[in-house]
């Protein structure tokens, strides 16, 4: 293997992004189909949210919004908050946190020993009593809070404009054809897509969603059934595929067993939904994104089934 | 034998918008199939194909989480209430 020599770094700004692209084609039966994941827990935070989250950081300095007056507030249900309470401290920033009370242990006691300050709302509302929450308390006192608001936030869409397509059309050289990822805040499939479609029109843009509104895909949203990301624009993805919870725990449970990988189930998802794709084609370049490793969901009872 | 279940967000097109509905059931089990004749389509979001709970859906009676009693037989009184709550806080977010 070429040894790869990495020059040293000053901040943790600078250890976002340039994640690994994983080959997965032997998953594949038709050896004209390629299938690569970009592995995102590289990111010092552990997930792919440090993307938006430094953008959404940076571009509010910039702009003004934010100063070291002001809290970083946002409703989340774990990476992102992870995300901008590191990302946030290192310029020396104090982050509250609306966390539906379902949030898994493991994610409430991160954001607790990272420093953020975490207010719970009722869990049979899921995130969107979070994000009411953070609304309410932004508009009660708008002078103390910066509201990052990723779900609106065009420095979410920028990020991965910027960073994770750019990373894609260089490690395929070009050659990618499908991008296919899961729907959350659709940052990535936004910013992706956007940069790859500049690129080359021709390339497929997918949508992966839980099959149903009760479903235990961290990190997806069901769009039909929730508060929608006003920077999601659906008429711009080619196609949307749905993948069932327990296709997504069984992924993450062969990618562990036959490749070593300890992904989270997100990433599970974004596997079952891009073999789907897969069966559709003939030929053709598929990447997709492995948002988070599996560390955040010990505590989750499928491993064990 | 009336017990009062709390619906989460997720499931309320299936309530017609109610957060909190009567059912009857002498168990857990009993009680989906219930709701499942109230509000049909029910059942399937909390059971899979074999009829087991969910992974992902934990069951509250009065506040105690159901694996650490019965399961689905957990057994259920009058003026129980049961909190159907999702795992994860998922949905819209990261």
């Amino acid at each position: 293997m070429p040894l790869k020599i990495y020059p040293p770094v000053m901040d943790i700004y600078e250890l976002v992004g340039n994640t690994p692209l994983i080959n997965l084609s032997d998953y594949l039966q038709n050896t004209r189909i390629q299938l690569f994941a970009k592995a995102e827990w590289f990111n010092p935070g552990g997930s792919i949210k440090d993307r938006p989250a430094r953008e959404i950081i940076l571009a509010a300095e910039k702009e003004g919004k934010l100063n070291h007056k002001k809290r970083i507030l946002d409703a989340t249900s774990g990476n992102m908050g992870i995300a901008y309470t590191l990302l946030g401290r290192a310029r020396g920033y104090k982050v509250t946190l609306c966390l539906p009370e379902n949030v898994s242990p493991e994610r409430k006691r991160l954001l607790k020993i990272f420093g953020a300050e975490i207010i719970l709302t009722d869990p049979l509302e899921s995130i969107d009593g979070a994000i009411m929450l953070a609304r309410r308390l932004y508009q009660s006192d708008p002078e103390k809070f910066f509201y990052a608001d990723q779900y609106s936030n065009p420095a979410n869409v920028l990020a991965h404009y910027k960073t994770t397509g750019p990373e894609i059309w260089e490690q395929t050289s070009g050659k990618i054809t499908h991008f296919i990822a899961g729907l959350g805040t659709s940052g990535t499939l936004m910013g992706v897509g956007k940069f790859l479609k500049e690129k080359n029109p021709h390339i497929k843009l997918i949508g992966i969603q839980p099959d149903a509104p009760l479903h235990g895909i961290e990190g997806l949203k069901h769009m039909l059934s929730a508060l929608r990301p006003s920077i999601y624009q659906e008429d711009f993805l080619d196609e949307i595929i749905y993948v069932s919870t327990e296709e997504a725990y069984h992924m993450v449970k062969r990618l562990l067993q036959e490749k070593s990988l300890f992904v989270g189930v997100s990433s599970g998802a974004a596997l079952a939904g891009a073999l789907k794709l897969a069966q559709t084609l003939s030929e053709g370049v598929i990447v997709t994104v492995f948002p988070d490793s599996g560390h955040k969901y010990l505590s989750e009872a499928f491993w064990e089934d | 034998m009336a017990v009062i279940v709390r619906i989460p967000t997720p499931l309320l097109s299936l309530t017609g918008g109610q957060r909190e509905v009567q059912a009857e059931g002498s168990t857990l089990m009993d009680l989906i199939e219930d709701l499942e004749r109230r509000y049909p389509g029910m059942k399937e979001r909390l059971c899979d194909e074999e009829g087991n709970l969910r992974r992902f859906v934990n069951f509250f009676v009065n506040d105690e989480d159901v694996r650490f009693l019965e399961g689905a037989k957990t057994s259920l009184k009058d003026g129980d209430v049961v909190s159907i709550v999702p795992a994860i806080a998922g949905g819209l977010n990261p």
